[in-house]
């Protein structure tokens, strides 16, 4: 992966103004191409889902036809790059208030071209309300839906696609949310749905659940009661009210700021001070309202809806272990509008779930817990697509993220009236699975560090990404000389991914944990959105050129020494690859001139044994052994990194006997190779060396792709053919090269055959946090415990 | 176990002359539980003294005899609930009548006053008390009465006092009972039961508090689990939302209210049965959900405000009792504490719900002696019966 941290910081440093009413067309986006919608009406809040269909440009490179030419000219490059507009899926949600339904219906039915659509299916409590609206203005049939099956087809679709979905709360902690890693097996889970009641509903699979239980004191009675209680004219007189669960929300403000141990009975009450001796907690609530049964004395609002909050809260975490104990589960999840992402609302259960399960059970929340209805009443309108076939990832660029609501913030703040949130998914070209050689799949972790976690790492990575935002604006505006508009989109790419940075600086848990992998992703994402796929084509099609001019070079060079010294040479070969972002300037300048100059100066700068981490000896001790029966390996970048230092690596597995699977992106992500380019410059090597020929011939040698367009990589998210030819060849060596997908990620990853992870820090920060100084060598051959 | 407080007997004096028989244990005999809104005393007046006795016995212990058997009222106050009296009763060889004596909490120290001014210190009984306030009060009995309270557990107390009284029936009748038909205003009956296979049972202690226990044997049993909202949250939330001032006026106008007229039925949201769930129209999705409309409030009766607060208590003390069954793999329920006194509603809920819900699996018994067990069992232990 390409370096972040060179020159200059970002422009426009502004700060997102969540308030501000976004144009219409940012909101519902890419309506031109929608089909098939569904609505979620709440009482308060409305979500609608639709299906589009996105045109994309991405770059293609197909190689030139040089048959009948037997030599090459010096610098013709090694194959052709065409920009080509390909069609993606993705899934628009976007939620709103209901105050702005009519609004936004209208503007639908203005730009609604598509004519297929016929129906919309519709759920929630509020559908049957609307649907009169609804038929009359889009001319759409009505389908209703039930409202819980919806929500759990929902909350079963972001549980499988959307990583770092769910979360724990903990209040007094930083990070307060800590997300978890996706369980492979989602399955079985209670889900708990605090909407004016409480459903309780026990989910087996896909299909199959069943209603549990329930309790009717739920958000309705915090509410309801509440209001009796507080008897307040909860609203100022000016503006009329307009958002209904304002008065709910203030209730919660109100809470936030009350003491119940003056309305509630607590244990030392009753106990006096012996509850010390007799070990009890003075604190518990031995009686809910205890101290308010008495004519002559007032109470405090504020007192009277925390003990309320206290009572409700407790009560729904008490029956939700009693059912999660019932039914021998562990992982429950909360939802509806009592939560709503509200820290008050989900700590207080958190706290009950905790008490009353004695930490047996933990209470999960969802970043898009408002969402499940109208995804569930999408996914049920859209099943002849059979959208659970795909995997589908969150697209950054197109999502809101979740919003911080601190409880010390007034109802007024929190107001974000006239904000629309939005959660975009694109549909994944090929089904994503785990590499079935992780040791543990629940617990395995793709990143090393947590950003959300670390403040220190998060605040230089942050500032990294800003003052790397230049370079990739330059680069970007470079990579399509020909586009007219490619200044004004980079300028709106900037804008993009600088506000969302500067979302992530005030709200680094916005995406799920913040990691080196989500920035890269995120900007990723924000390039895609502003037509820029592939900004280093050009120059991975140039490195690509040079470096295969020098790959006979480099491997009668290689072929010329003993065997223990070729095996040193691969590695430094591997690491050289991966020492320089060849993408800047200077190191491109010295390639072009003399680029075998340019690798044996690159292993130069490599650190001199012992490496930073260096388990080299086990590794030539184990390559005295018998060969490895399969390689899996995850390149990393273009050029150089491929060519001179991935195949003549793998060019010594298969002379050893070992077959090599090589994996590369699906997409394009900085200068990594792509599968497309990988197939390319195979077939360029195969032209001048016979043993890569014949491996490609007899399929020892296979090129797939990762299904991955990240510099990152996550081996929880694999090509489903990958995963199966890993299996099918039994691939007992995986090699992971390069700091996107050796050290941001997997540096960690425990898994069931021997690894190799390498890469050159090219960093100084990250060389210094593990203690080492720049272009400092990693490498890490590990071999499982028996 | 999960007993809150330490093993009971602690502290307590032995009156026997060591190796020898143990000495007749002195009266008065009273058992005491303090609760965190009502205390409960019950009193042994024996009804066999002898002449010989009579006349050697001092006058305290006399006035005390006279003022709680002739007063069913003290001060403005303390209640005797002359209804429960168990009549004929043999406590250790004596014979007598045992008297229930309820008074709030927060007049304990007008009662300790009154132990002071009656110069209770002086008859060197032992004043066996549980509930939390033997803890709490267990300094001022002793600076302000010159009282050594010998404190008990409160559960330890409560199973015991549960068997004792069920065993001695109620002057010839049952203790326990269950309603045939609850729901059914017509048809309802209370039906005497036998409790003759009492084990395993799941007791639900409803006081301002609840506890839950499954109790296996006489000795073996443990707290299950407990909830806050109680009696006391019923009659705490009824004064804020109607301004009543006692239990009985509470429970007085929630009988003449219409909890549906501030619950949110299942059929206010989904027009009938949700029957893809199998929920019943008649069912409340939300307690107090239709008070969350402006109108809906403003067209609401103090009595049917009083009617949602016992039917959402009630209801939500049956779902977690209903669930501690299930868990505990348990099938007769019994429902204890002071919250069920003169509570017929809140009973034939309670059985309705169980029954309904558990698909008749489930049976919910009452008793006669509803919140008293904990004081009788304080009683057995001052009199040393196992």
């Amino acid at each position: 992966m390409a370096e972040c941290g060179a020159s200059g910081s970002g422009s426009s440093g502004d700060s997102l103004d969540k308030s501000i009413t976004l144009p219409p067309d940012e909101i519902f986006r890419n309506l031109e191409n929608a089909k098939r919608f569904a609505i979620d009406i709440g009482g308060s809040l409305t979500k609608l889902a639709y299906y589009s269909t996105v045109q994309h440009k991405v770059a293609k490179v197909r190689s030139f036809d040089h048959s009948g030419k037997d030599t090459e000219r010096e610098h013709e490059p090694p194959y052709e790059i065409s920009v080509q507009e390909e069609i993606t899926a993705r899934l628009h949600f976007i939620k709103f208030e209901n105050t702005y339904i009519e609004a936004c219906l209208d503007f639908i039915k203005d730009h609604l071209v598509n004519t297929e659509t016929k129906v919309i299916q519709a759920t929630g409590g509020g559908a049957y309300k609307f649907k009169d609206l609804i038929e009359e203005k889009l001319r759409l049939k009505v389908d209703k839906e039930d409202v819980m099956t919806c929500l759990i087809k929902g909350c079963n679709f972001v549980l499988k696609n959307i990583p770092h979905e769910a979360f724990v709360y903990q209040k007094d902690s930083d990070p307060e949310f800590r997300f978890q890693t996706n369980h492979p097996h989602i399955f079985p889970y209670l889900l708990v749905n605090i909407g004016s009641g409480v459903s309780i509903v026990k989910v087996e699979t896909e299909d199959r659940f069943e209603w549990v239980g329930g309790s009717s004191i739920g958000g309705g009675t915090f509410w309801g009661l509440g209001a009796l209680l507080t008897k307040t004219k909860l609203l100022a007189p000016h503006p009329p009210p307009r958002r209904v669960l304002q008065k709910f929300d203030e209730l919660l403000h109100l809470a936030s700021r009350g003491q119940h141990s003056n309305v509630d009975m607590l244990v030392r009450d009753v106990y006096g001070g012996a509850h010390q001796t007799l070990g009890l907690s003075g604190n518990l609530i031995a009686s809910s309202f205890g101290k308010s049964a008495t004519a002559d004395q007032e109470f405090s609002k504020e007192d009277m809806a925390k003990s309320l909050l206290h009572m409700i809260s407790n009560d729904i975490g008490q029956l939700a272990c009693l059912h999660a104990r019932l039914h021998s589960l562990d992982r429950v999840y909360f939802g509806g509008f009592f939560i709503r992402g509200h820290p008050v609302t989900m700590r207080t259960i958190t706290y009950s779930i905790n008490f009353f399960s004695k930490g047996e059970v933990q209470a999960l929340f969802l970043r898009h817990e408002g969402y499940l209805g109208a995804i569930g009443a999408f996914l049920k309108g859209a099943e002849q697509d059979n959208p659970n076939q795909y995997s589908w990832g969150e697209n950054y660029a197109g999502s809101s993220g979740l919003m911080s609501a601190s409880p010390e913030l007034g109802p007024a703040q929190r107001a974000r009236s006239g904000t629309f949130d939005l959660l975009e998914m694109d549909r994944l070209e090929r089904p994503l699975v785990d590499l079935p050689l992780l040791l543990d799949p629940p617990s395995y972790v793709p990143d090393t560090v947590d950003l959300t976690d670390d403040a220190l790492a998060r605040k230089y990575w942050l500032t990294c990404f800003e003052e790397a935002l230049d370079g990739v604006v330059k680069r970007a505006v470079a990579s399509q000389p020909d586009s007219v508009d490619a200044a004004e989109r980079a300028e709106k790419f900037r804008q993009k991914y600088w506000n969302k940075l500067q979302t992530l600086r005030q709200q680094p848990f916005a995406y799920g944990t913040l990691t080196v992998r989500s920035l890269l992703d995120t900007r990723e994402h924000c390039l895609n959105e502003f037509n820029f796929p592939d900004p280093y084509s050009k120059v991975k099609q140039r490195e690509n050129g040079v470096a295969l001019r020098c790959f006979p070079g480099v491997v009668r060079s290689l072929d010329a020494l003993g065997w223990e010294e070729r095996q040193l040479a691969l590695v430094k070969g591997l690491l050289a690859g991966n020492v320089f972002d060849w993408g800047a300037k200077a190191v491109s300048a010295v390639l072009e001139s003399d680029p075998y100059f340019g690798f044996e100066e690159a292993k130069r700068k490599l650190q001199e044994r012992p490496w930073l981490v260096d388990s080299y000896s086990e590794w030539l001790q184990r390559l005295k052994g018998p060969p490895h029966k399969c390689a899996l390996i995850f390149a990393d970048n273009s050029g150089i990194d491929i060519i001179l230092g991935v195949f003549p690596f793998v060019r010594e597995l298969l002379l050893r006997g070992t077959e090599v699977i090589l994996a590369c992106n699906s997409g394009p992500a900085l200068n990594d190779v792509t599968h497309s380019e990988s197939l390319i410059v195979a077939e360029r090597i195969a032209g001048m060396d016979p043993v890569v020929h014949s491996a490609l011939q007899e399929e020892r040698l296979l090129l797939v792709q990762t299904g991955s367009s990240s510099p990152c990589l996550d081996l929880s998210r694999l090509d489903k053919g990958l995963a199966a030819l890993v299996r099918e060849r039994g691939a007992d060596l995986v090699v992971i090269e390069g700091m996107g997908r050796a050290v941001h990620t997997n540096y960690h990853a425990a898994l069931r055959c021997e690894s190799l992870k390498l890469a050159v820090i090219k960093n100084a920060w990250l060389a210094e946090r593990l203690g080492g100084r720049l272009f400092s060598v990693i490498f890490k051959y590990e071999v499982p415990a028996e | 176990s999960g007993r809150v407080g330490p093993a009971g007997g602690l502290g307590c004096s032995e009156s026997g002359t060591f190796g020898g028989p143990p000495a007749p244990i002195v009266f008065p005999w009273f058992g005491l539980d303090i609760g965190g809104t009502l205390v409960k005393l019950v009193y042994f007046e024996p009804k066999d003294i002898t002449a010989e006795e009579e006349e050697e016995e001092v006058e305290s212990l006399k006035s005390i005899r006279k003022y709680l058997t002739s007063n069913v009222a003290y001060g403005s106050t303390g209640i005797r609930d002359v209804h429960l009296e168990l009549k004929d009763l043999t406590l250790c060889g004596r014979k007598g009548n045992l008297h229930f004596i309820r008074f709030p909490t927060h007049d304990m120290p007008a009662f300790i006053q009154m132990g002071r001014d009656k110069n209770f210190s002086s008859l060197h009984t032992v004043f066996c008390a549980t509930g939390g306030g033997a803890y709490k009060f267990e300094q001022d009995f002793l600076t302000i009465g010159d009282l050594q309270l010998c404190k008990l557990d409160e559960l330890d107390c409560l199973i015991k006092g549960i068997l004792y009284i069920d065993s001695v029936g109620f002057n010839g009748r049952s203790q326990c009972y269950y309603f045939e038909n609850p729901a059914d205003s017509e048809k309802c009956q209370k039906l005497p039961f036998d409790l003759k296979n009492p084990y395993p049972l799941l007791l639900v202690n409803i006081g301002s508090g609840v506890s839950i226990l499954a109790v296996y044997s006489k000795d073996n049993y443990k707290r299950v689990t407990g909830t806050s909202l109680g009696g006391g949250t019923f009659f705490g939330l009824c004064c804020l939302l109607t301004g009543c001032t006692t239990f009985e006026e509470a429970l007085e106008m929630a009988s003449r209210g219409d909890s549906t007229k501030v619950d949110k039925l299942v059929r206010d949201i989904y027009g009938g049965d949700y029957e893809r769930f199998g929920l019943p129209g008649w069912a409340v999705a939300s307690s107090f959900g239709n008070m969350m409309s402006k109108e809906k409030r403003e067209a609401v009766s103090k009595e049917d405000l009083a009617r949602a607060t016992l039917i959402t208590i009630t209801n939500n003390i049956g779902s977690i009792a209903r669930m501690c069954a299930l868990n505990e793999n348990i099938n007769q329920v019994v429902f204890v504490g002071n919250f069920l006194r003169i509570n017929t509603i809140a009973m034939r809920l309670l059985a309705y719900a169980l029954d309904y819900w558990s698909k008749g699996q489930l049976k919910a018994l009452f008793s006669e002696h509803e919140g008293y067990f904990g004081a009788v069992g304080a009683l057995l232990e001052l009199l040393k019966i196992p």
